[in-house]
């Protein structure tokens, strides 16, 4: 079953990421749903995400976090909620806010949910609706503040990018008038959406480095109050990130109409089918299909990660970035300044400096549609 | 600062702890996060009830299992983990 060489033991999934549904009512450009999204359309049903659940609790996985799309979209929400905590899981609800009651915020408690991750565009009205494409910056807050009132560790988080980075003080001042437990400011990974507003959306390093010395204040100065989880912009390095801790290791991700990727952005690969929920159980897929297995270990690798003692540490980052921009997935990451294709990475920087004009393309059906229909 | 060895304990309410059978141990569960505990530093964790104090931890782990002097060892874990918000001084 296991394939032969130097493969490592197979260890069992603990994050699995319930993405529940592509729909959503806002429109972020930096949305990290593939751009198809539209594509797909058949949803799981309730019995089939309980299933989902089980399964993967029972290969031990045990954070959950519920996303989409907009999951609170999902009417069964709670009752998927419920069932993930007699499971055992610590359960996540990744949300815009859009839409959510006070109500319905103590009937996911009282469900057992864990936790609730607020996203928030920007710390000012105009600029966070105009991102988001809907007006929902004051709802958001007032959201905010009945997740803390209500007991739960309140997260919030914010997307980086050129838009919003010169207010990266603001973003910090409205997490600790919110109250946050923990803030997590992600700069902009370049997938899906993101990858088509790649040019902007990349702050030049000037003011890459400015935020990240104004949020390194704020970490100091926050210690024991808030936790800030800064994801840096690997763009600005010069070795990949980990990407998921390794292919096929910890990582689990169930799209709404049942594939499984190892990643949330994988289905941007090209990858004809991945295997589904539908017709494997999460045990087949995840030890003996042949997408979890192809980039598990170090056979896979091409020079110059082959023969890198660094392998063990970045796995040789990103399989979607390296194909997203080398076209060949199979290839180093073009971050890790080792890799032939590094100019790739400097020719985006030096982009951002002059970036060309051009509209931000916002997530939405429509906008999807165009990429698969004729 | 050091821990008072007797002001009482708690876990925190935003995190959980909890006995993972897939992996055969305690784990500490927040946001984004997962702490794999070894069996001692479960047990101090277990009791961390709002009662207990550094004083009455150690005397019951000592007894446990049948040893002296653990105080040093117990107050070092302690206090990284009220450094990790896992447990609170109850006030
Ligand atoms: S990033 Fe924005 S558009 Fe995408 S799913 Fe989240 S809230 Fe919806
Ligand atoms: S060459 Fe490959 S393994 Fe080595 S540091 Fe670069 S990406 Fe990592």
């Amino acid at each position: 079953m296991k394939t032969a060489g130097s493969k490592p033991p197979l260890s069992p999934p603990r994050w699995l990421l319930a993405e529940l549904t592509y729909a959503c009512p806002l429109q972020c450009p930096y949305c990290s749903n593939p751009v198809d999204f539209a594509r797909h359309k058949e949803e799981l049903t309730t019995e089939g995400w309980k299933r989902v659940l089980s399964e993967a609790r029972e290969m031990g996985a045990v954070q959950l976090g519920f996303s989409g799309g907009e999951p609170l979209t999902r009417p069964d929400l709670e009752e998927l909620v419920a069932h993930a905590r007699r499971l055992g899981y610590y359960s996540n609800l990744i949300t815009s806010g859009y839409g959510l009651s006070a109500e319905r915020i103590a009937a996911l408690k009282a469900a057992g949910l864990d936790h609730i991750q607020v996203s928030i565009q920007a710390p000012e009205q105009d600029l966070s609706d105009w991102l988001a494409g809907t007006e929902s910056f004051a709802h958001k807050k007032q959201v905010a503040r009945w997740v803390k009132e209500q007991g739960y560790p309140m997260v919030l988080c914010v997307v980086i990018h050129r838009h919003n980075i010169e207010q990266m003080e603001g973003i910090l001042e409205m997490a600790v008038e919110l109250g946050a437990d923990y803030l997590e400011l992600a700069n902009t990974q370049y997938y899906g959406w993101a990858r088509l507003n790649r040019a902007q959306l990349m702050p030049t390093r000037e003011q890459f480095e400015r935020a990240e010395a104004v949020a390194r204040r704020y970490k100091e100065r926050l210690k024991g109050k808030m936790k800030i989880y800064y994801v840096i912009p690997d763009y600005y390095e010069d070795r990949p990130k980990a990407c998921m801790n390794g292919w096929g290791t910890t990582f689990l991700t169930i799209a709404p109409d049942g594939a499984a990727l190892p990643c949330h952005a994988a289905r941007e690969l090209p990858i004809d089918e991945f295997p589904n929920v539908r017709r494997m159980s999460i045990r087949e897929i995840w030890e003996e299909s042949e997408i979890f297995n192809r980039f598990r270990g170090f056979d896979w690798m091409p020079e110059p990660c082959r023969s890198c003692d660094e392998k063990t540490k970045d796995y040789g980052g990103c399989r979607c970035q390296a194909y997203l921009l080398t076209g060949d997935m199979t290839a180093t990451d073009p971050v890790c300044a080792k890799s032939p294709h590094r100019h790739l990475i400097d020719q985006a920087i030096a982009e951002a400096e002059a970036p060309p004009e051009a509209p931000l393309v916002f997530r939405n059906p429509k906008a999807s549609r165009r990429f698969f229909e004729t | 600062m050091s821990l008072d060895p007797d002001a009482p304990l708690r876990f925190s309410p935003l995190h959980r702890l909890q006995w993972e059978e897939a992996q055969q141990r305690h784990v500490i569960l927040y946001p984004e996060g997962l702490v794999e505990l070894n069996a001692t530093s479960a047990e101090i964790l277990k009791r961390c009830d709002g009662e207990h104090t550094l004083r009455t931890i150690v005397e019951e782990l000592e007894r446990k299992y049948q040893t002296e002097g653990l105080t040093d060892d117990v107050r070092e874990f302690l206090e990284i983990a009220l450094e990790n918000g896992w447990i609170e001084t109850a006030a």
